[in-house]
């Protein structure tokens, strides 16, 4: 992308009128393809963590006892010449002798005697099977000995196939879209509370105060830090809420140091003399002058940020210790993927190729956003 | 700089000293003990064994005799694996982490600057291109994507590699885990050593060189490159604790018995004396290689120096 041409096409734009810094940056982004289409994936990715639950045909925690590791595809679940085997299986563990097994469409008809006096409840043994529901008895002879029962053949689909629990590989790849953008952001929001205010009251102070909050990153920095949030998780037990906190403590000393080196330099400015000469109180200046000014840089780095804690969250959940069963994320479900690559491969490929997308458009959108906010930087 | 080395070694016992306290206090403070994932035990054999291994002491004072014993290069018995000293579970875990490290690290250092002088040398061309292609797929996808695929496609779909254990350090048994760990290190490397390229190229001295009449190897080699790796050189410090945290996954993907994967395991069973020992281990690590950048930085830029 060039600049000039981008200038000229901007001032065509809107000849007159002044612009805003955000205003500009928008009209950059919009010249930036791939920043764009990560916006769009996103915002995709977005919708689907939030209404997509609410969408998948199957719940993300429904174990289909019948049909586990079922691969991927567009195929109907059971297939149709499974489903007399099935209904005979069904029938004999009900201990009772299938006589005529028909299947008429979705209509499963079954005729079968024993030796010993049926129940009505019989029924329930062929609800009980995933196959079979709405079992209802058409016929019983008067001897008891006889029955004619009809179900509705239950028929699924499972485009991403099932796990080894039998559960619905693409409701939980949207269930876990839903959590790790959730980690994201919280953990994001975290790391931004933290990070600004450290920063900004540590560049605004300055001296000597100054020094010794900045020693204290540089420490921080010197830690083998994952060693320790992997400590944090393992003894404190596998909460989402610690995640949120454990994740956000690593990485809000980047944003510390940047908003810092922002600070300092604010510090010297006209408007923050002038503040400060007026008799405006310190708290005051940092919240109106300070933390406003830093807003560009902040946000560059936060975006940039999203991907990172995303893949700390993928990373623990991978070794087991992030989130927890029946709930999932992206990491849980690469994790178990690559338990059996040689059977189950669908399940490593889908879930990674989620994350990856996700992680691509959110760099793709903060290198963009850095692009279009900060173009001396470049 | 002999003084240089000295005060920083010694300025990194504070912070050796720190990690051994954090960690310490953090294991204590949570619940749970080494001796409860076993079957309930009898209240006297519990008494005997927290007695054994004075974790019926106050915290304080097991804190100092452990303090005490770390002195004296003890790291005491491990509680879970009750035959073997921490000294021994390292001794196997630590040469298989540190080969698989530092061929990354090798692999990283090599075929980084490679790709990264290619790219800058043809810049804008389709060389270029598919060099920040790499770039950006290698600093994206993360390692535990990238190690079941790898897998999946030269162990399962090619049959070429086994695809996990150890091997005894057989050369094929290591191909794939060196890939998966160093391909993103390859990456970032590769895209700092590009830029900075990309700016030495550009700069007087480059310019000047060129107007003397330089063969072009010399200027790249010589005057470009130089310059051109200070940037990489300063990533190898948090590069060094990204291989060691990368290799927790990778060590446990492929099955390899490696200090990451014995962590993980100690800090499951709350084996808390292996837990030490493992953290231990990777902060002196960590200290070291940050120290070595900083020297090899002032070996490289003749402006920094250390009194």
């Amino acid at each position: 992308m060039s600049d000039t041409q981008t200038d000229i096409q901007i001032d065509e734009l809107d000849l007159g009128t002044s612009r805003s810094l955000w205003a500009t940056a928008w009209l950059r982004l919009r010249k930036n393809k791939a920043a764009m289409a990560s916006l769009a994936i996103l915002i995709i990715y977005i919708l689907i963590g939030t209404f997509g639950p609410m969408l998948t045909t199957h719940d993300y925690d429904n174990s289909y006892r019948d049909f586990t590791r079922e691969p991927a595809s567009l195929q109907l679940y059971p297939p149709t010449e499974d489903i007399l085997p099935s209904a005979e299986r069904v029938i004999t563990r009900a201990r009772l002798q299938p006589q005529s097994v028909e299947l008429d469409g979705d209509i499963l008809t079954v005729t079968a005697t024993s030796s010993r006096e049926i129940d009505e409840r019989v029924t329930r043994y062929m609800d009980r099977s995933d196959l079979f529901a709405n079992t209802r008895v058409i016929e019983i002879s008067p001897d008891n000995l006889t029955v004619t029962m009809q179900s509705d053949v239950q028929r699924y689909r499972f485009i991403f196939g099932t796990d080894s629990n039998g559960r619905d590989q693409l409701a939980r790849i949207v269930i876990a879209i839903r959590i790790s953008l959730l980690i994201g952001a919280a953990a994001t929001a975290v790391a931004l509370l933290i990070g600004v205010l450290y920063g900004a009251i540590a560049g605004f102070i300055g001296g000597m105060v100054d020094s010794v909050m900045m020693r204290v990153v540089d420490i921080l920095y010197s830690l083998p830090f994952i060693f320790f949030v992997i400590l944090l998780v393992v003894f404190f037990g596998n909460n989402i809420f610690l995640m949120f906190i454990a994740v956000g403590a690593i990485e809000w000393l980047d944003m510390a140091r940047i908003v810092r080196g922002q600070t300092l330099s604010l510090r010297r400015r006209e408007f923050v003399s002038a503040a400060e000469a007026l008799g405006v109180k310190p708290v005051s200046i940092v919240k109106r002058h300070i933390i406003p000014n830093t807003l560009g840089p902040v946000i560059v780095y936060t975006t940039l940020m999203v991907p990172k804690v995303i893949l700390l969250e993928s990373f623990l959940s991978f070794l087991g210790l992030g989130v927890q069963n029946p709930l999932t994320s992206l990491g849980v479900l690469i994790s178990n993927g690559s338990r059996d690559i040689q059977g189950t491969p669908y399940l490593l490929i889908y879930p990674s190729l989620a994350l990856t997308i996700l992680l691509f458009a959110l760099n793709f959108l903060g290198d963009g956003l850095r692009d279009a906010l900060d173009p001396k930087d470049r | 700089m002999i003084r240089y080395i000295l005060r920083r070694l010694l300025g990194a016992i504070p912070t050796l000293f720190l990690v051994v306290t954090v960690a310490f206090f953090l294991i204590r403070i949570a619940p749970g003990g080494p001796f409860d994932a076993e079957r309930a035990l009898e209240p006297t054999v519990l008494a005997n064994l927290n007695a054994y291994f004075h974790l019926d002491k106050p915290l304080y004072e097991q804190y100092f005799r452990y303090l005490g014993n770390l002195l004296q290069g003890d790291m005491g018995p491990s509680f879970f694996r009750r035959d073997f000293s921490v000294h021994e579970l390292l001794a196997d875990g630590l040469p298989v982490s540190m080969l698989l490290g530092s061929l990354a690290l090798l692999m990283a250092v090599v075929f980084g600057s490679i790709l990264g002088c290619i790219a800058a040398l043809r810049q804008n061309s389709w060389i270029d291109y598919t060099v920040i292609a790499i770039a950006t797929f290698g600093i994206t996808v993360p390692n535990f994507v990238v190690a079941p695929i790898l897998a999946l496609i030269f162990g399962v779909a090619l049959n070429l590699l086994p695809t996990g254990g150890w091997g005894g350090g057989h050369p094929a048994n290591l191909v794939m885990p060196v890939i998966a760990l160093g391909l993103p290190q390859v990456a970032v490397i590769a895209r700092l050593i590009r830029g900075a390229m990309i700016e030495a190229l550009r700069s007087d001295h480059v310019r000047t060189a060129r107007a003397y009449g330089l063969p072009t190897r010399m200027i790249v080699v010589t005057h470009s490159l130089r310059a051109a790796c200070l940037p990489a050189v300063s990533y190898l410090g948090p590069a060094a604790a990204g291989l060691l945290t990368g290799s927790i996954v990778i060590e446990q993907v492929f099955g390899l018995p490696g200090i990451g994967r014995e962590f993980v395991n100690a800090a499951l069973s709350r084996d808390y004396t292996l837990v030490m020992g493992t953290v231990i281990v990777i902060a002196v690590f960590v200290l070291i290689f940050n120290l070595i950048v900083d020297i090899l930085y002032a070996a490289l830029d003749p402006r920094v120096r250390y009194e």
